[in-house]
């Protein structure tokens, strides 16, 4: 009855399994087959590889793309990762009835959905002459009122007797955070980085909006633009997409460790 | 008491960067997006006009379709999706399980897609020729191609099929953590005195996950409502409006359509007070012994 049991459970979570990567198949095949053989639905291997690379990197330049997302997503990461934690921990150390009050406006500003700050935000960037630059797309990357969320959740289980140790040894409270707190979250922030990389990489509305150079576009801008066609040339559109798929791939499973550890954290 | 005041600016100083940024761009453009709500005019040339967007909306035939598209998404994607990713959650967390590492990465992997790439990944593969088609027609489930993608009600399915695959895996994670987290020898103790896997199940496992249900119901809830990427590239709304949702209205009506900010601010404002009344009512359904 156990083994029983047990098969079924392996069975289901196969099928499960085989479902969730299977479109990752499709598009490692897609890269080695003609357009109209993906669309056909074609299950193995071709021999079109360097020639959809060769189009994808020549023609669309899809090459410009991945690189403006990559810079995008390292400053924006490290900016972000920088402000929301010294934030989120100073709500948890110095408590006081005005943060809270701060601290829940943030949160509430969660609930405000982006469709609803794309005018004033478009209004406000291109008052300032900054559309079409990165600062649009950078500065409202950087607070991020999830992130701060996190740090300050995983703040609550930080050992506050180091704090009161280092303050007795003379450090300053900026020296406190970089020195000792910093160094002990690592899998905080390695779990908030793999966030912040995320929604950076991804971000796909507000760059349509902000962003109007070809040269400038993102890479989720130019694998949609490029979809988005009259005559699609899947064989190139596949290699955009595995393009934008291997950074996450990459991040996710250098951290995942450190990733698993910190979302334990935050959900205590 | 110097000291006391040094204490206080080091804490405020800390928020400063993080609080300003937040303020300057979630409190100031809704702010904005209401005084345009009430204004009207094409482009740039705007006059005061009381509630007249407000009442244009009534009357708006594709804003209700849309609305009612984007609450359709939420409706049936959220709880089967919650309820497969607890049901995985569940099934994981078992030590006796050979595989799990393999399961957990394999169930998760579909969250590192980019929105647009598994959006158009999901187009080819339910396209008249794709994969789906194929295979049913050599099935004989289907004697012709189904149009899945042309249809207004299986093209919403598509859609709804696809957030389920993408989003599942990532709220898996937040329940295996929040699983990891209760101590084991309490289903040892159910164990020993006679509960079933589906007693301790309901009477302690779920209990026990309450406040992350609420937690992730809600980011869900938020994400679906603000559904945008997924519908521009799968279907770009159609056919016809079919599957447009309230984000895409919004963002047609500023850029695509005529500017008319005005009343696409109205729009979103209506949106916005949607996503609040949503909130408190799930906050009522899921929330109530929650801190």
């Amino acid at each position: 009855m156990n083994k029983l049991k047990y098969v079924i459970k392996n069975l289901f979570l196969t099928i499960i399994s085989l479902i969730s990567i299977f479109p990752f198949y499709w598009m490692i095949t897609g890269v080695t087959n003609e357009s109209k053989d993906i669309t056909m639905g074609k299950l193995t291997f071709g021999t079109s590889l360097f020639k959809n690379v060769k189009n994808a990197f020549g023609h669309a330049e899809l090459w410009r793309a991945f690189l403006n997302s990559a810079m995008l997503a390292i400053v924006i990461v490290v900016l972000s990762l920088l402000v929301c934690s010294i934030a989120g921990y100073a709500f948890v150390i110095f408590p006081s009835k005005g943060k809270n009050i701060l601290f829940f406006v943030i949160i509430a500003s969660m609930m405000i959905p982006f469709a609803a700050k794309i005018i004033p935000m478009f209004r406000m960037f291109s008052g300032l002459k900054l559309l079409n630059n990165y600062l649009a797309i950078i500065l409202p990357a950087i607070g991020s009122p999830f992130l701060i969320f996190f740090f300050k959740q995983n703040t609550h289980s930080y050992p506050v007797e180091t704090i009161q140790a280092a303050r007795v040894d003379g450090l300053n409270e900026f020296q406190i955070f970089i020195n000792i707190y910093e160094p002990m979250m690592k899998s905080t922030y390695a779990a908030a980085g793999i966030f912040a990389f995320m929604a950076s990489w991804n971000n796909y509305m507000w760059p349509l909006i902000a962003l109007q150079d070809n040269s400038k576009f993102t890479l989720p801008l130019v694998v949609s633009s490029l979809a988005a066609e009259f005559t699609p040339d899947y064989g190139m559109i596949m290699v955009g997409i595995l393009l934008s798929t291997i950074p996450v791939v990459i991040v996710f499973f250098v951290l995942q460790k450190s990733f698993v550890e910190g979302m334990v954290g935050s959900v205590k | 008491m110097i000291k006391k005041k040094r204490y206080a600016l080091n804490g405020w100083s800390m928020v400063l960067a993080a609080s300003v940024l937040v303020l300057v761009f979630s409190y100031i453009p809704m702010i904005w997006a209401f005084i345009l709500s009430l204004q009207t005019g094409k482009g740039a040339n705007l006059a005061f006009s009381g509630f007249a967007n407000y009442e244009r909306l009534l009357k708006d035939t594709a804003f209700w379709t849309a609305i009612g598209n984007t609450l359709l998404y939420a409706l049936i994607h959220i709880p089967i999706m919650l309820i497969m990713a607890l049901i995985v959650a569940v099934l994981l967390n078992d030590s006796k399980l050979k595989l799990r590492g393999f399961y957990r990465t394999c169930i998760f992997l579909p969250c590192v897609t980019s929105l647009v790439s598994y959006s158009i990944l999901f187009k080819n593969i339910f396209g008249i020729d794709g994969i789906v088609n194929q295979v049913l027609l050599k099935c004989n489930a289907i004697d012709q191609a189904m149009p899945f993608l042309l249809d207004d009600k299986w093209a919403k399915l598509v859609i709804i099929v696809a957030l389920i695959w993408r989003y599942s895996g990532y709220y898996m994670i937040f329940y295996l953590s929040a699983l990891q987290n209760i101590d084991k020898s309490v289903y040892e103790a159910a164990e020993v005195d006679g509960c079933s896997f589906f007693q301790s199940f309901f009477k302690i496992t779920v209990p026990l996950l309450k406040p992350i249900v609420y937690l992730t119901s809600i980011m869900a809830l938020n994400s679906t409502l603000q559904l945008f990427d997924e519908v521009v590239n799968l279907t770009n709304g159609g056919p016809g409006n079919a599957t447009r949702t309230i984000s895409q209205y919004i963002y047609d009506l500023s850029f695509n359509y005529v500017p008319s900010y005005g009343y696409s601010a109205a729009v979103s404002y209506v949106v916005l007070v949607l996503v609040v009344i949503l909130t408190v009512i799930q906050e009522r359904i899921t929330g109530e012994k929650n801190e």
